[in-house]
């Protein structure tokens, strides 16, 4: 409907009106807008293919050459360019993170609606098993499960494991999240109204509990963006990432294993962490800035000096 | 006319049970309940409105929330148009979704009972979509237009795109109304509908209920501690007490000749549009007693004025005084 869509802009209009006053969210939109392009545009951005070896006169590679020497960011100990594998790296580097993120995002937000909403068996069912996630260490588990699964050599792609095992282990805390606001939107007077009207629960989830939801939902997918991307850069760095489509999170792991440290390589390790750092700050501070905004208890704009750092620090711990 | 009644309730019980504290439940102590409703029984006649009144607590709008089956009984019966409400009875029955589909209910207030991301079309719109009725396009707008205009929002088409948040609190409960009447149901459970808005607005609102009644002859159970709203339009008024019915009858009978002391007291007090009238009022002595461990006897001998001994020890039940005019009052049945 035509008329819908109209009301769509507006909501959409004013919401830039507000979100273009607060500078931090700005920065972070500005942050992963960049990175989304890189990744976007990565061709265009270098002349060489991530996997070509420059050689130098004498038909060497040229190994751990600085950026003097050759290119943007110099070549590493095999004599790939560094700046087309840091571009390139963040096509896997995104991918996986956003992926495996929409995946938790998903499976928390639907079990955290339906522990909230069915409540008794079925939460305490679905709470428990959150209890156990959240007790075992994350990193551990992953490594180990990713390790399993590589050695059934199932002819998955690894990037595809490593998404999955990111993606079904990291929903508790949005589970949790989803559940607590469920549990206060079921109570609402418009809810009863609705099983009055003798509407079903998949009627009253889908058109009542979801909408309220979304806000946080958007807020929430794009704080745990952040923790997928680090966690990728973390496995990947403990070397379960693809060799073959080097992450940035690979990178690291090659100029650690290859010791680009004690070569003084420094364009080989500062760049792929620059990067991770710049995306998931991205996220972080466009995710705290959407919560605020999309999420009325946390609403701040009346509030103004102290009472507004009270309204900043119930968002930091939350996060 | 049919002359099933369109609703009888009998020997209705809605208990919560209290949470119990570890130690009492180490203890073997019994558990307690909130008695809220304890024990009711009425009908309602095709076409009729029953007031139920009351104080704050004393079971109204339990009634209305076991009625439309937001609250499981704890025991009793709901007969609607002579069927049992219990899709697992042996005896003609009726299961939540059809009753639902031919009883509504209004609630107390306006700005909760809207969803706030939905338009006033998807609002009203929405009990046909949810029983799958009206499902051409063209006729289920129409369908909602006619029971906006119904409800006096016109021009109605200037609502269809509007969020409650536009509306003040007297439209939202016309939309709340407009809702509630789109499936045509044949009876209306109203829990408090005007007791959050304006005084200037309840009249447009009772009028607009009355109308309703009128041009389409539905039931009503309208719930409301304000006695002066009840005199309006009710048919017969039931007063309760913590949880008990202590007097029911025609309306004109129990405001101008109320037996049971507490329906005496609360008229005693109702305002009168009128400085010069000075009437006797009744002011109740104390709190309303813990609906957890009712007094002995009759509920209400506490705070009565007139109780005796025989009050502390005797739980009147309703008797018949007049033709239809019930009061659960021990004095009043020996006089």
């Amino acid at each position: 409907m035509s008329e819908n869509g109209n009301l769509f802009l507006r909501n959409l209009a004013g919401f830039w009106k507000t979100f273009r006053q607060n500078k931090l969210g700005l920065a972070g939109g500005f942050l992963v807008l960049v990175a989304v392009l890189v990744a976007v545009f990565a061709p265009a951005l270098t002349d060489y293919d991530p996997s070509d070896i420059i050689r130098d006169a004498n038909n060497r590679a040229l190994t751990f050459a600085p950026p003097e020497v050759h290119g943007i960011l110099g070549t590493d100990d095999a004599g790939h360019d560094v700046w087309s594998q840091l571009v390139f790296g963040s096509r896997i580097s995104l991918v996986v993170g956003f992926m495996a993120g929409f995946i938790a995002m998903f499976v928390g937000s639907a079990l955290g609606i339906a522990a909230g909403y069915f409540g008794g068996a079925i939460d305490s069912l679905i709470m428990r098993i959150t209890d156990v996630l959240l007790v075992i260490p994350d990193l551990p588990l992953m490594l180990v499960l990713v390790a399993t699964i590589r050695q059934m050599e199932l002819k998955i792609s690894p990037l595809a494991v490593l998404i999955v095992v990111i993606g079904l282990l990291y929903w508790t805390s949005t589970a949790r999240l989803i559940r607590s606001q469920t549990l206060t939107i079921k109570e609402r007077q418009f809810v009863a109204r609705a099983r009055a009207i003798g509407a079903g629960h998949w009627h009253i989830i889908r058109k009542h509990i979801l909408p309220q939801l979304m806000p946080l939902i958007v807020a929430n997918t794009v704080l745990i963006l952040s923790t997928a991307i680090l966690i990728e850069s973390g496995l990947a760095f403990l070397g379960l990432g693809d060799p073959t489509k080097p992450s940035w999170g690979t990178m690291l792991n090659f100029a650690f294993d290859r010791s680009a440290i004690s070569n003084g390589a420094w364009w080989f390790y500062l760049p792929p962490g620059i990067a991770i750092l710049w995306v998931s700050l991205g996220c972080i501070l466009l995710g705290n800035v959407l919560e605020e905004m999309l999420n009325p208890r946390l609403a701040a704009h009346h509030l103004e000096g102290e009472a507004g750092m009270i309204a900043i620090a119930d968002v930091e711990s939350k996060g | 006319m049919n002359q099933t009644p369109m609703l009888e309730v009998r020997g209705l019980y809605k208990y919560f049970p209290v949470h119990q504290a570890l130690a009492d439940s180490l203890m073997r102590r019994p558990h307690s309940n909130v008695k809220a409703v304890d024990d009711v029984s009425f009908s309602l006649a095709r076409g009729e409105v029953l007031a139920v009144v009351g104080e704050s607590g004393c079971g109204k709008t339990t009634i209305a929330r076991t009625l439309i089956g937001l609250e499981a009984l704890t025991k009793g019966e709901i007969v609607f148009d002579g069927k049992l409400v219990n899709a697992h009875s042996q005896q003609p029955h009726i299961g939540l979704k059809q009753l639902r589909k031919r009883a509504q209910m209004i609630f107390q207030d306006p700005y909760e009972s809207l969803n706030p991301r939905a338009t006033i079309f998807e609002i009203v719109a929405e009990p046909l979509v949810v029983h799958g009725m009206i499902k051409d396009r063209k006729e289920r707008v129409a369908a909602v237009k006619s029971a906006l205009d119904d409800a006096g929002l016109r021009p109605a088409e200037d609502y269809f795109m509007r969020y409650p948040h536009e509306l003040s609190g007297g439209q939202r409960q016309r939309v709340v109304i407009a809702s509630a009447m789109v499936l045509q149901p044949e009876l209306l459970i109203a829990d408090e509908p005007v007791s959050m808005l304006d005084v200037s607005i309840r009249a447009e609102i009772l009028n607009l209920l009355r109308d309703l009644r009128q041009k389409r002859g539905i039931s009503i159970v309208f719930i409301t501690h304000d006695l002066s709203t009840v005199a309006y339009f009710a048919d017969r008024i039931a007063v309760m007490y913590l949880g008990r019915m202590v007097e029911i009858g025609p309306a004109r009978e129990v405001l101008q000749n109320p037996q049971h002391p507490y329906t005496k007291a609360l008229i005693s007090v109702a305002p009168v549009p009128n400085p010069r009238l000075r009437r006797e009022r009744v002011i109740l002595q104390g709190e309303t007693p813990n609906p957890i461990n009712l007094p002995s006897g009759c509920r209400f001998h506490p705070r009565c004025p007139v109780a005796v001994d025989m009050c502390k020890e005797n739980d009147p039940q309703l008797i018949e005084l007049k033709q239809g005019h019930q009061a659960a009052c021990l004095l009043v049945t020996k006089s």
